[in-house]
């Protein structure tokens, strides 16, 4: 099916891409369907809105820049989206890109968590406050090359 | 909104599962206590707020100011390999 995106147009997706998050993300509690794009960039993700082109949210796996993370999310948050078994999860962190693009951060504390098999997704609270709402990828990233973590 | 006096050591139901009481009150501070299913979440109200203060700054990402990751991404496993 063909949908309207912010970063690329019009483009030809397939419909397994679609995932539908019931109660939208937090301050977008209306818009329930999005599609999951690889982004030209990699190894980001668009999440676009099916409903609103101008909504689009860049995500990334954190374990990329945070090797040491661990979703830490409220067990009833899963069961919500019908996940009863790790394998099923697929989980993401929002990403900020401010004017200077590589002060970029992610957010840990919100992630997005998926059910591979129903692409059904939420938007969840980290029950560990380790995790925060500004983790600067780059500098966490270099962080990981020097090996200090 | 409801608005209700307690002393501390006092508490309030909400539902027949979930008891909130005050367990100390120091200066413009009070603490609460809060019993309820582990299935209810509780959270700071300033937590959900960030998350969606963040949600709002993230939207405004545009596609051309997305920095390539790769190439760092190629350095780490070069790294890695060493």
């Amino acid at each position: 099916m063909r949908v309207a995106t912010k970063a690329y147009g019009s483009i030809e997706v397939d419909e397994r891409q679609e995932i539908v998050f019931p109660f939208g993300l937090l301050g977008f509690e209306s818009l329930k369907r999005y599609m999951l794009l690889d982004a030209v960039q990699q190894p980001f993700y668009w999440l676009q809105s099916m409903e609103v082109v101008e909504i689009a949210f860049v995500l990334i796996n954190p374990r990329i820049f945070r090797p040491d993370y661990r979703l830490e999310v409220p067990k009833s948050d899963l069961e919500e989206i019908g996940i009863s078994c790790e394998q099923d999860i697929l989980d993401f962190a929002v990403v900020t890109i401010p004017e200077d693009p590589k002060e970029m951060t992610a957010n840990l504390q919100g992630p997005l968590i998926i059910n591979r098999k129903s692409r059904v997704g939420r938007q969840s609270i980290s029950t560990n406050p380790a995790w925060q709402v500004k983790h600067p990828i780059l500098k966490e990233l270099a962080l990981v090359r020097q090996g200090a973590c | 909104m409801l608005i209700l006096s307690r002393r501390v050591n006092e508490s309030i139901m909400i539902g027949d599962q979930i008891e909130i009481s005050v367990v100390d009150i120091k200066g413009d501070q009070v603490k609460l206590g809060i019993k309820a299913p582990s299935q209810i979440k509780v959270f700071r109200q300033e937590v959900y707020r960030a998350i969606q203060q963040e949600n709002i700054q993230a939207v405004k990402a545009q596609p051309d100011k997305i920095p390539p990751l790769e190439g760092l991404l190629d350095k780490t496993k070069q790294a890695e390999k060493k």
